[in-house]
């Protein structure tokens, strides 16, 4: 059974890899070459990632409440929380 | 879609009864137009239609390059030789967005091909039709790309993520395909007498199979509710063919060819044309595997599988081999 690799692609300079999909490849360099004729057709990339399904650890969604909820009260994080007069410049 | 929701199981909601809290938090979420991902909880039988629906889809794309590809070697010119042969490799990476999107719900690829090939899972219908002329190339970029088009772009925001996110691909480049065949049609219904012809007898043939590639009327599609309420179809099978028939008619008219339906007729009271009776006998006996060139394109499926073994084991022995030579 062939592995399935995910796909990772940078669309221009200066942009992070993003995740578009995945490929079934014996190894790395047919996943690379698998990923570039479905995934970057017409340009859509100058740079190409390939990672093996397997090594990825994804969060559980059942906590996601847990992991990402004690961000919810921490307003004082944002820089909208404080107040300045309107005459104070550049701050 | 070029997929049809075929061969629909009814699933009992047993596991909704045990587990009611989460189903209704689902449901809730589906509701909001919010996307369920891949390792969210989902009900059985949503995880159950997203695959037959996905991979039915994906046969699709596949299946769809053996009709196209009967042309490729007999292309007229170079120019149509490279459009055509980069609109079949665009559906087979449709083919293979979609199947990468059913692996995220817990099938693998080996199951959907073994079922594609066994005969279990189906594909849409118009693919079982001949390409007998070069003409079919202009009417199937223009009619079947056109119809799939119009099945496919609600579903970019169908609620399940990869699915949509594949559909989003899909449309951006289905496009393409349906401006070439308009060209194609167009280039042969403004040449000789004998290309008009060849583009009026290919829009002949092609018309009747791409209206029932909205699938069943209405009355006659019983698990659209829950498609529907799940939002994994999002338009009504008439409602897309009526539009299909209304933005495809004035295309005909400027191609200067004639629609083979007596019956198609504006009416403006409707705002939309009023069009003849579709043979669904016909359908239903090309669903069962009775079209014209069905058994056809499965041997050739079967045959491509089994004659390019060899390639995937080679790549495997050598993929184990580089990893033992490295660990050494
Ligand atoms: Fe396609
Ligand atoms: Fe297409």
């Amino acid at each position: 059974m062939m592995p399935i690799w995910e796909v990772f692609v940078r669309s221009k300079g200066g942009l992070s890899h993003r995740h578009v999909g995945s490929v079934h490849a014996a190894d790395a360099r047919m996943a690379l070459e698998g990923a570039r004729d479905v995934y970057t057709r017409r340009m859509e990339g100058v740079s190409l990632w390939v990672v093996p399904s397997a090594a990825i650890t994804a969060s559980d969604p059942g906590e996601a409440a847990a992991l990402f909820e004690p961000a919810a009260d921490k307003v004082y994080r944002h820089p909208t929380f404080y107040k300045v007069p309107d005459d104070v410049k550049h701050i | 879609m070029y997929t049809v929701e075929l061969s629909k199981e009814n699933f009992g909601d047993g596991e909704a009864v045990l587990d009611a809290g989460r189903a209704a938090a689902f449901e809730a979420r589906v509701a909001a137009d919010e996307f369920i991902e891949p390792k969210d909880w989902m009900p059985e039988a949503y995880r159950k239609t997203l695959i037959r629906q996905i991979s039915q889809h994906a046969h699709s794309e596949i299946v769809g390059m053996l009709p196209e590809g009967n042309w490729l070697t007999r292309a007229p010119s170079l120019r149509r030789k490279a459009i055509l042969l980069a609109k079949i490799q665009d559906e087979c990476g449709h083919g293979l967005y979609l199947y990468a999107a059913a692996e995220t719900l817990g099938v693998s690829r080996e199951e959907m091909t073994e079922a594609l090939h066994a005969g279990r899972a189906k594909y849409s219908t118009i693919f079982n039709y001949p390409t007998l002329s070069w003409a079919d190339m202009g009417a199937i970029g223009w009619l079947v790309d056109g119809a799939a088009i119009l099945n496919q772009v609600p579903l970019q925001r169908t609620s399940y993520g990869p699915y949509a996110r594949a559909m989003v691909r899909i449309c951006k480049e289905e496009s393409f395909h349906q401006r070439q065949g308009f060209e194609n049609m167009m280039q042969l219904a403004h040449g000789t007498k004998a290309q008009r012809k060849m583009a009026q007898d290919a829009l002949n043939r092609w018309w009747w199979p791409s209206l029932m590639m909205f699938g069943p009327p209405d009355d006659n599609s019983p698990n659209s509710a829950q498609s529907m309420r799940w939002r994994i179809k999002r338009d009504s099978n008439d409602e897309l063919r009526q539009k299909f028939i209304d933005v495809t008619v004035p295309q005909a008219e400027i191609l200067g060819l004639t629609i083979p339906d007596p019956e198609l007729k504006w009416n403006a009271e409707r705002g939309s044309y009023d069009y003849g009776k579709i043979d669904w006998e016909e359908f239903y006996a090309v669903v069962r595997g009775e079209g014209p060139v069905a058994k056809d394109r499965l041997k050739a499926r079967v045959a491509a599988w089994e004659g390019q073994a060899w390639v995937r084991e080679a790549a495997l022995a050598h993929a184990a081999k580089q990893t033992m030579k490295a660990a050494a």
